[in-house]
């Protein structure tokens, strides 16, 4: 689309690039706050991530929040009914595998879900429209599918990490934490001649027991941005492509619908089991 | 593709909508369900009970009527009996009527019969009377010959 485009002659690399660019705001060296020339700065902030991600979580906060306002049990309307579907497949899917009590970890599961699928949901909108929009409104970069910038998605999955820390420390207490990561998988020999190698053999877990534990947000991260990234990639790839992109591009959809909502249900579901984990002894 | 201030923003949006979702949307939205679920429960174990109570209905009324029809069978039965009973009895009044009434009739015959006899018996003794008395007017005293014609009189 863009090769033959109306904005500019642009090499297929460039297009690429462009897309890829998200529209950034930092501070520089000189403490002043620059737009869009911050390679390698972590003082910024990419602004469009973080519109469209807040935008799509203020859309499931009014959307659920209006139906949660007037539920009726009697009479629930065909909106109300298709959040009522979504909420208790959240909620069986918390039951299910959390066994202890709590009131944070559903309603977590369900915004986790939705928010997530609402941010993958932003690759189905053609490649072009919302950046063609906005370059012809002033605004030079437009990433618009936040879970492809890998910032959202380490945001949600440290938070995820947190509370797996604070569930781990309120059922287990700080000695049980503590415990959890040296005590793992090798039990230290406590008495006898053995206990020379007990240091050692504690450094080792502790090494073992930290990585697993960094590798949980890690990888729930990376994964959700691989699968979002790599998806959003191929629709940029397919977008070069001229004419024969509306068959392909079809096809690649219709198959993404399928990754958007899995990867949604993958993030919401690994944090019900990192935070089970946490809270129940082994 | 840097990690930057963004990372942050993101966190602190997570941990709004999330706490905004634990407030607000999560319990109202559930609420309701968990309402409609007991709702529901308390409908189906209401149309147990009905169907239950239905069938007790059901079982009570047939042996209410198995009863009835087992009574009115008496009653039927009874009622032939009685009625037997009292053909019978109507049957022996009216032999004993009819045998009162004939006995009754026998017995004002022969009266008649007798009396008829006894005025026969009377006429002809007068008329035999009469016939001597014209025969012998003449030559039989009445009061010599009297004990003959008694005994006469009293043979015939």
């Amino acid at each position: 689309m863009a090769s033959e485009g109306g904005h500019g002659a642009k090499t297929s690399g460039e297009y690429i690039q462009h897309h890829l660019q998200n529209l950034q705001v930092c501070k520089d060296t000189s403490g002043e706050w620059v737009w869009n020339q911050c390679a390698g700065n972590p003082i910024a902030i990419n602004v469009d991530s973080m519109f469209w991600s807040i935008l799509l979580g203020l859309v499931f906060v009014v959307l659920f929040h209006g139906v949660a306002k007037k539920t009726s049990a009697d009479k629930p309307s065909r909106f109300q009914a298709f959040v009522e579907i979504i909420v208790d497949f959240v909620d069986s899917s918390v039951k299910d595998t959390f066994q202890g009590k709590s009131r944070l970890i559903a309603p977590l599961g369900l915004t986790i879900f939705v928010w997530v699928f609402l941010m993958n949901l932003m690759d189905l909108v053609p490649v072009d429209w919302i950046p063609l929009a906005a370059e012809a409104a002033g605004i030079p970069y437009m990433k618009v599918v936040p879970t492809t910038d890998v910032n959202v998605t380490f945001g949600m999955s440290i938070a995820v990490f947190f509370l797996i820390l604070i569930y781990t420390i309120k059922y287990k207490g700080v000695t049980g934490l503590i415990g959890e990561l040296t005590l793992h998988p090798i039990a230290p020999p406590l008495k006898g001649p053995g206990i020379i190698a007990a240091p050692f053999i504690i450094a080792f877990n502790f090494i073992l027991e930290s990585v697993a534990l960094l590798a949980k947000p890690v990888s729930l991260s990376l994964r959700l941005f691989g699968n979002m990234f790599a998806g959003e990639l191929i629709f940029i790839l397919i977008a070069l492509l001229g004419l024969w992109q509306l068959p392909l591009h079809f096809g690649w959809a219709v198959f993404h619908v399928l990754i958007v909502t899995l990867q949604a249900f993958i993030f919401m579901m690994l944090t019900i089991v990192y935070l089970s984990l946490a809270s129940e002894s082994h | 593709m840097d990690i930057n201030l963004t990372l942050i923003g993101q966190t602190i949006a997570m941990i709004v909508f999330v706490w905004f979702c634990m407030k607000f949307i999560w319990p109202p939205l559930l609420a309701a369900i968990e309402e409609r679920q007991e709702t529901i429960a308390h409908g189906l174990a209401a149309a147990e009970r009905g169907e239950q109570a239905l069938e007790e209905a059901n079982a009570q009324a047939e042996e209410i009527v198995s009863d009835a029809r087992k009574q009115a069978t008496g009653i039927l039965d009874e009622a032939h009996a009685r009625a037997n009973v009292i053909v019978a009895e109507g049957k022996a009044d009216g032999v004993k009527e009819r045998n009162r009434q004939l006995g009754a009739a026998m017995a004002e015959i022969e009266q008649e019969t007798n009396r008829a006899r006894e005025e026969l018996r009377r006429q002809v003794s007068a008329i035999a009377i009469a016939s001597a008395e014209k025969i012998l007017q003449r030559e039989i005293d009445d009061k010599q010959h009297e004990d003959i014609l008694g005994k006469l009189a009293q043979q015939l």
